[in-house]
């Protein structure tokens, strides 16, 4: 080796650190001035691809008999239409619901699906082709909480637009004083608190937890990876049983994150729907 | 876990992922899924309706065999019936005609015998009356003995 091998804690920063605008770790928690490229050329590489599969299944559905693919295509949208239509009531709102959640559901399923390539694969080959063995990189979209967050939020504007649609604005705001604990001008502000800190809980616990699985999935094949780079019998016999383990048992988190964040979606657009 | 602008790009792309799958992806399948359902229900309806009509066929078909299977026997009947009279007066004409050939038989037997003997009858006068010449010698006077000759001939009777 050119340079001499990183510590655990520099591998495991190192690979947690994003390819941003200033090409450097960002220092402040919050700075609107970066940009995560990695986080958004993987998550839009990822929709586009969800997209073309999706398009290419819809400009070939026909009535007669379908193909292994359209097959397929059709069970992922039965298996939406049917969970969009028990807890969204509005057949109108569906139009757009619907969609909302399969796109989510896809979508979040391929970018939870990129913590299955090795974990070192695409950085090296990123490292190698801008020729900086400091480069960084990060794959998966969702152990990014801008990335999860970003979506969470997008729920929520979608849970007040129906409130707004449904309710008519008056209607919402009359909601937001009076619920849940009853009309009465003692009891406006304590609605109100509640209201926002349900919105709050919602939006945060929504992106919060799509992150927080993606994330500790992720440190723990980059801990698995540390066990198979000690370069022991011990240490590879480790890796192999340790990362075989895990990566069946995240195949089943994948899914699993991905399918609660889009019934997360509906219902919380479904409560949009309903008056208190 | 530093929070950026990533989060607002993320957010559009969110939208536009969505609107995409609205616009282009859900309206094309969902229909091409309700057809199909349709086009299945409609089957099953016409298998059942065919499967109604086939059982009405066949009821139709038994009938239709029963029916024919009796008119067959009236027929039958009727043409043993038939047969049978044709049968009747064929043997009651055939025995008529033979009756009627007897009789004109018999009776031309009798008037050919009759007229033999006539025959007979006239030689043997005649015979008589030759023989009385050649015995007399002498003509006889045939209009003088007529009456003798025909009671001769009576008696030959």
């Amino acid at each position: 080796m050119a340079t001499e091998a990183p510590t655990a804690g520099e591998y495991i920063v190192h690979h947690l650190t994003h390819l941003n605008s200033t090409g450097h770790a960002q220092k402040a928690v919050i700075d609107w001035s970066v940009w995560n490229l990695d986080t958004l050329f993987f998550s839009v590489s990822l929709g586009v691809i969800a997209l073309f599969f999706l398009i290419r299944a819809a400009s070939k559905a026909t009535a007669g008999v379908p193909g292994r693919f359209q097959a397929a295509v059709e069970i992922l949208i039965e298996m939406v239409a049917d969970q969009a239509k028990g807890i969204v009531h509005s057949a109108e709102s569906r139009k757009f619901v619907a969609p909302v959640a399969l796109t989510v559901f896809l979508w979040i399923f391929l970018m939870n699906s990129m913590d299955f390539l090795p974990v070192d694969l695409l950085p090296k080959i990123w490292q190698i082709a801008t020729n900086n063995d400091h480069a960084y990189l990060r794959v998966v979209p969702t152990a990014d909480l801008n990335g999860t967050l970003g979506m969470s939020i997008g729920v929520l504007l979608l849970c007040l637009y129906y409130n707004i649609k449904i309710k008519g604005f008056s209607g919402w705001v009359h909601e937001l004083f009076t619920a849940p604990f009853g009309s009465h001008p003692l009891l406006y502000p304590v609605n109100f608190l509640m209201q926002m800190i349900e919105f709050l809980a919602k939006t945060v616990s929504h992106g919060m937890r799509l992150f927080g699985n993606m994330y500790a999935g992720e440190l723990i094949f980059m801990l698995i990876a540390l066990l198979g780079g000690t370069a022991t019998v011990y240490g590879f016999v480790g890796h192999v049983i340790a990362g075989s383990i895990w990566a069946v048992f995240h195949i089943l988190i994948v899914a699993l994150q991905a399918f609660i964040f889009m019934m997360l979606t509906l219902v919380y657009i479904g409560q949009a729907h309903e008056s208190h | 876990m530093n929070l950026n602008a990533t989060l607002i790009a993320q957010l559009v792309v969110f939208f536009i992922l969505a609107w995409v799958t609205m616009k282009f992806v859900w309206p094309p399948i969902v229909k091409a899924l309700d057809e199909r359902a349709k086009k299945i229900a409609d089957g099953l309806a016409a298998a059942d309706k065919a499967k109604a009509d086939l059982s009405l066929a066949e009821k139709k078909v038994v009938e239709e065999l029963r029916k024919a299977r009796e008119s067959a026997g009236d027929v039958r009947g009727a043409a043993e019936k038939q047969a049978a009279t044709v049968l009747d007066e064929a043997r009651a004409e055939a025995a008529r005609i033979i009756a009627q050939a007897r009789e004109a038989a018999q009776g031309e037997a009798g008037a050919a015998a009759q007229r033999a003997k006539e025959v007979l009858r006239d030689q043997v006068a005649n015979l008589a009356v030759a023989g009385a010449e050649r015995i007399l010698r002498r003509e006889i006077n045939a209009q003088v003995h007529a009456d003798l000759l025909a009671n001769l001939k009576q008696e030959l009777q």
